[in-house]
């Protein structure tokens, strides 16, 4: 065995180990945020309205370009009130789902939140040091092809999938916001 | 005549008046029936639309962006890499022309519930694997996580060590250079993985931590390969274990694009043999990576210290390497890089001076190309005599 622990030191730690299994906290493991609290910081002084925005095949295509594989949603639903909205999609990051908030006010990122991390690795992202870079963000330029951010959204070693994930998320959200303003002119 | 043609012309209009409403009430007719349809298809929009705005209200309303089996917690990833090397040492016998599927792996993930999932790497090594062929087929990583809380979580099997950049993440596509730079081979001896248990924390600040106890080193303490530690690996088949090891890690990623991490390992007897001249080691490795914008910078260092009187009377009681790497992202499709390394390991085969260069392009954000030129100065002149090369190597990799 491992002769510079002593036995007893390591039968302590295992007895830690199970008793920390056994008590460990029964809330639901990797919600950070529920809906209705996202909601509820999203409009604190409002009561918003949910509407939906249908994915055609132009604006399904601009989704794909974003996000680098086939879309298959057809439309997606939103909370809308006055000139801000929240959305909440999901998006993999390596193999499993990541539900990620984000609320945009006119036509800039005002929150970005993770709600739900599955992953094994990447939980960085789920913390303000990192998503405090999306705040203020919206689109570089509306004349260009590629939809992207006005700015760089600076990367996380070994959690690279995550990142691109919440990226893409903010661009499509952005995107869609931009769409429903185009379609009310 | 005149009252027969009057009579007649009364008739048609009679009869065209007749045919004119009767058509007219025809298409009222079907108007209606297809306003009757719009209603109830109104109705039917209506009504779905209230259950679902209802439903997003009372549960989580994501739309997936990606279509995933939701009747399955199982999840497949993988990636792989081609690489081809053309290398032209000092004494031509020794020159390298070959092409290698090196690397084919499958990712196996599944989540038990919220609390309780599993991860699996299994790894086809240079193709073909079997007897007194060139490659291997192994598991990497196997091991189940328990969730004991949003903030710490503990793994258990085989897994990896929490060591060096590329020991962790080793998908192609996240680093530069067609090879894996040559400190986390000899020194580092990535991808090293061990069976165990290890904690893994983390806190709001970007501070995240591992403290494990696993299965140890079985290095060699005589021969061509004796206290070479990649040499030493076991692969936690049918390994050794009277001498376990720790591991233990302090991270810290709290500022974007900052990514600085230390480990220190401690091997109690890192031959697991007892009386062998190899009495214990210890690790320790350290590594920065800064990003800003395009540009990254990357610098790992990595050392160890044994202790035993055969370790030290071969002069391999110390060994170390450090590597340093600046990379440019030019654009999303290419990037730019070059990397320095200086080696000091345990035989000649393991003390030289690296020097490469090269790009990446960037087909998807998962799928690049690389082509680099490399430099290598073995440190002893007999080495330098016939393996010191120059060349280039290209290379393809993916991962999904």
């Amino acid at each position: 065995m491992i002769d510079w622990i002593p036995t007893y030191r390591l039968r302590s730690a295992l007895s830690i180990l199970l008793w920390g299994i056994a008590n460990s906290a029964y809330g639901q493991i990797g919600v950070y945020m529920e809906t209705e609290e996202f909601l509820a910081a999203a409009f604190p002084n409002s009561e918003p309205r949910i509407d939906v925005i249908w994915i055609d095949n132009d604006r399904r295509e601009v989704l794909e370009d974003i996000l680098e594989h086939p879309v298959n949603a057809l439309r997606m639903s939103y909370w809308i009130s006055g000139d801000k909205s929240a959305w909440i999609l999901d998006e993999i990051g390596k193999d499993k789902p990541i539900t990620i908030g984000v609320v945009v006010q006119g036509d800039v990122i005002e929150m970005i939140r993770v709600l739900v991390f599955r992953e094994i690795r990447g939980w960085e992202v789920r913390h303000p040091f990192f998503t405090d870079q999306f705040l203020n963000a919206r689109l570089a330029d509306r004349e260009q092809q590629e939809v992207r951010l006005d700015r760089s959204i600076d990367g996380i070693t070994g959690a690279t999938l995550s990142v691109d994930a919440l990226r893409g998320v903010a661009e499509v959200v952005l995107f869609l916001v931009q769409e429903l303003g185009s379609s009310n002119e | 005549m005149q009252r027969l043609i009057v009579l007649l012309f009364f008739s048609i209009g009679a009869l065209s008046f007749n045919v004119v409403a009767q058509e007219a009430e025809s298409v009222e007719e079907v108007l209606q029936r297809q306003q009757d349809q719009i209603d109830v298809l109104q109705e039917q929009l209506d009504a779905t639309t209230d259950f679902l705005e209802a439903r997003s209200v009372t549960q989580l309303d994501r739309t997936q962006l990606r279509e995933r089996d939701a009747s399955s917690q199982t999840s497949i990833g993988g990636y792989g890499e081609i690489h081809y090397n053309n290398l032209d040492a000092n004494d031509s016998a020794k020159d390298i022309d070959k092409l290698d599927f090196h690397r084919f792996v499958l990712f196996f993930a599944h989540e038990f519930n919220d609390r309780i999932s599993f991860f699996s790497e299994l790894e086809v090594e240079h193709s073909l694997a079997g007897e007194g062929k060139p490659g291997e087929v192994e598991i990497e990583q196997a091991f189940v996580q328990v969730n004991l809380s949003n903030e710490v979580a503990i793994q258990s099997g085989l897994f990896v060590l929490p060591v060096g950049i590329l020991n962790e993440t080793h998908e192609p596509t996240t680093f530069y250079g067609v090879e894996r730079n040559a400190i986390e081979s000899a020194i580092v001896p990535a991808t090293w993985w061990e069976g165990g248990a290890q904690f893994v924390g983390n806190t709001a600040a970007g501070l995240s931590w591992n403290a494990g106890f696993h299965s140890g080193l079985e290095m060699y303490t005589s021969g061509s390969n004796a206290f070479r530690v990649r040499k030493g690996r076991q692969k936690v088949a049918n390994a050794i274990a009277k001498d376990f090891a720790f591991t233990g890690r302090v991270r810290y990623t709290g500022i974007p694009g900052l990514d600085v991490a230390a480990t220190w390992q401690y091997q109690s007897d890192p031959s697991n043999k007892a009386g062998d001249g190899l009495d214990d080691g210890t690790l320790i490795e350290a590594h920065m990576i800064y990003t800003s914008g395009p540009f990254q910078l990357r610098a790992l260092y990595a050392g160890w210290e044994f202790s035993g009187t055969a370790v030290k009377a071969a002069k391999a009681d110390s060994q170390k390497g450090f590597y340093i790497e600046p990379s440019w992202r030019i654009s999303d499709k290419w990037g730019i890089f070059a990397r320095m390394e200086d080696v000091d390991g345990a035989v000649s085969l393991d003390q030289f001076e690296e020097f490469r260069t090269g790009v990446n392009y960037y087909a998807h954000s998962n799928v690049v190309f690389k082509f680099d030129i490399a430099n290598r100065s073995y440190d002893l002149a007999s080495k330098a005599s016939s393996s010191d090369f120059d060349g280039f190597n290209i290379g393809m990799a993916y991962q999904f």
